[in-house]
């Protein structure tokens, strides 16, 4: 496909042009600056994603940079036991008198949240996809997958109010918590919201197996489960790996959910049923009342980047691993 | 291994993969119902009127305003920087060349990014950078440099930009190649050939692009949370750079801020309601269009 300037290029040197091709040179600048606008718009995503690193960071840099700020919040008030009323203690408290800014508490509260999520979505996201990719008739398949998807439509936002009024009240009068809102109430809920990127991922992945394992194995006398779990999955692993570290962001980064149904208090605990905060939460919570430029801000925009860290480094190990496992299969070792 | 065990076995793990399924799709159905319940109780007013002095009270229009009107400007940005973008990557990059792998790479983790890494850009970026530098340059004292409707727009653009480029890609290569070369053979310059053969034969597929920007969205409440939503504006934004009230944020403040939980439930569900209309319903849209799409390039 050469481009039509190219070609016209040596004909349009005289200065008394035929309307014929006045109109060809006009529509070749057209081209051109077409050409120049899709080619900027490609590069503008690019860019938006470094202005992004740049912008989150820059919100940090402060506690680095910032002499004032520097002496408030040193590296070990951040990450070591700090002394306190009743001992050495892990606090997150920014806004109190004497500011306690630990991380521990926000990172022991991210990390119970997603893994109560996470052991829910992924046996249950990863199991409903093999039924509907291997073992459900065309005609449920084609109802349960878009109903399932649909999960995906609901805004946070509702499946935070969902957990905030009626799931929180129903599990604690079921099991009896001494809180109301608790990490396992968030994180059944933020299970809702990661359960349909994992169904949708896997049951691709799985769909995408070609045929002929099939039938090779079901020739061979292993039963529809033995077939799928034996076979089918394995070859779909670099997929549902996909599906899996697509469901980690998500938990971790989710906000709305965990801000209205964990409880919100800051504390280092390995009790499910006690109040939680995570990272995400903290920042919506706080960022609305902190003055910009302040240390608190800046240590916000911190934990904004080690979330953004955190998602960015998982996405491109679990993309190293999954190519090296896809050009494995295609040399031929299983 | 007995035979008629491995039977038993296989029928039991079937049925459990098929009660997974099962237990999503009720679990689906109850949060819908919940959220929904109590809407009965509302009269068409509640969504034509503003609020009242709490809260619970009045109706929900200048909600229903500032998300419709955010979620319209954020339309007007992003479609043609993604559908721009996504033509790049399908119509004009090499495949040999380093920048649209560049351009991939960067979409790619654009579209993982946790919703509340953009709040945090768009109120560094938008509000405190560009919007600082805005009113610097014309002389006002804060108006572009808060957050507001226009920001909000701005940093959902960006949130949705990923969406747009994936789904336009995909309507893209959804035109036979053959459509291209014949346009080309007919003397079509390579503009020509995008903005009249092209472009139009995908236009379906750019608008299930559109339309799945739209309901992811609306439904968004973490980055709006940062960059311009008040909790309570009864009257409505009278600009760009106004604050504006949003459906999500509203059933955020309802459902957490109201002291009486039983009072809070049916606004709730006339919010959710709403909400649901433009996330939900879009979304059944999206994947009507889609099966549409899907069917018609099947018949071709």
């Amino acid at each position: 496909m050469t481009p039509m300037r190219e070609l016209l290029e040596p004909a349009t040197s005289r200065s008394a042009t035929p309307p014929a091709l006045a109109a060809q040179r006009r529509a070749a600048r057209v081209d051109l600056a077409v050409e120049i606008a899709v080619t900027a718009a490609g590069v503008a995503g690019v860019v938006l994603l470094g202005l992004v690193i740049v912008f989150v960071v820059r919100g940090a840099l402060p506690l680095a940079l910032d002499p004032q700020q520097r002496a408030q919040v040193s590296l070990d008030a951040l990450l070591l036991p700090q002394p306190g009323r009743a001992g050495a203690a892990l606090l997150w408290s920014p806004t109190a008198r004497v500011p306690r800014v630990s991380l521990w508490p926000l990172l022991a509260g991210t990390l119970k949240v997603a893994g109560v999520a996470l052991a829910v979505a992924a046996p249950l996201g990863v199991a409903a996809a093999l039924f509907t990719s291997e073992f459900a008739p065309g005609r449920v398949r084609t109802w349960v997958k878009p109903a399932i998807e649909l999960l995906a439509g609901i805004p946070s936002v509702l499946l935070g109010s969902f957990a905030l009024l009626t799931l929180a009240t129903a599990l604690q009068s079921a099991f009896g918590f001494d809180f109301r809102l608790n990490a396992l109430v968030a994180g059944l809920a933020l299970a809702l919201a990661v359960v349909p990127l994992i169904f949708t991922l896997t049951d691709d992945a799985l769909r995408a197996v070609p045929p002929a394992y099939r039938e090779a194995a079901l020739a061979l006398g292993a039963t529809r489960w033995e077939t799928a779990f034996h076979v089918v999955l394995p070859a779909a692993a670099p997929g549902v790996l996909g599906a899996l570290v697509l469901g980690v962001g998500r938990a971790v980064g989710e906000t709305m959910i965990v801000l209205m149904a964990s409880g919100n208090a800051a504390m280092v605990s390995a009790n499910l049923a006690e109040p939680t905060r995570t990272v995400a939460a903290t920042i919506a919570a706080e960022l609305g009342d902190v003055v910009m430029g302040s240390t608190h801000a800046s240590l916000l925009f911190l934990l904004g980047a080690a979330l953004f860290g955190f998602t960015l480094t998982l996405n491109v190990t679990a993309g190293a691993w999954v190519r090296r496992r896809l050009a494995r299969q295609a040399g031929g070792t299983p | 291994m007995r035979p008629a065990w491995r039977f038993r076995r296989a029928r039991l793990f079937e049925g459990l993969a098929a009660a997974a399924a099962a237990a999503l799709v009720v679990a689906l159905m109850v949060v819908l119902v919940d959220v929904l319940r109590g809407a009965g109780a509302l009269s068409w007013r509640f969504f034509v009127e503003a609020p009242g002095a709490t809260a619970t009270e009045g109706g929900i229009f200048p909600a229903i305003f500032g998300t419709v009107a955010l979620t319209l400007v954020m339309t007007v940005l992003v479609m043609p920087l993604g559908v721009g973008a996504a033509v790049y990557l399908h119509e004009y990059a090499s495949p040999a060349a380093r920048l649209p792998g560049l351009v991939r790479a960067a979409v790619h983790h654009l579209a993982r990014l946790p919703s509340l890494v953009y709040g945090l850009f768009g109120l560094g970026f938008f509000v405190h950078t560009v919007g600082r530098a805005v009113d610097g340059v014309t002389g006002q004292a804060l108006r572009w440099g808060q957050p507001g409707l226009l920001w909000a727009a701005c940093t959902l653009a960006v949130l949705t930009l990923p969406t747009v480029i994936v789904a336009t890609e995909e309507a893209l290569r959804s035109v036979p190649h053959e459509v291209r070369l014949a346009s080309l053979a007919l003397g079509a310059t390579r503009a020509q050939m995008l903005g009249q053969v092209v472009l139009p034969a995908a236009a379906p597929g750019i608008l299930t692009a559109a339309v799945l920007a739209i309901s992811r969205g609306a439904g968004e409440v973490a980055p709006v949370l940062l960059t311009g939503v008040a909790s309570w504006l009864p009257d409505l934004p009278d600009g760009l750079s106004s604050q504006f009230m949003h459906l999500g944020f509203h059933a955020h403040v309802l459902a957490t801020q109201s002291p009486d939980v039983d009072a809070a439930r049916a606004p709730l569900a006339g919010t959710a309601a709403a909400l649901l209309t433009l996330t939900f319903l879009l979304n059944l849209v999206a994947a009507a269009l889609r099966a549409r799409l899907a069917s018609s390039a099947g018949a071709r």
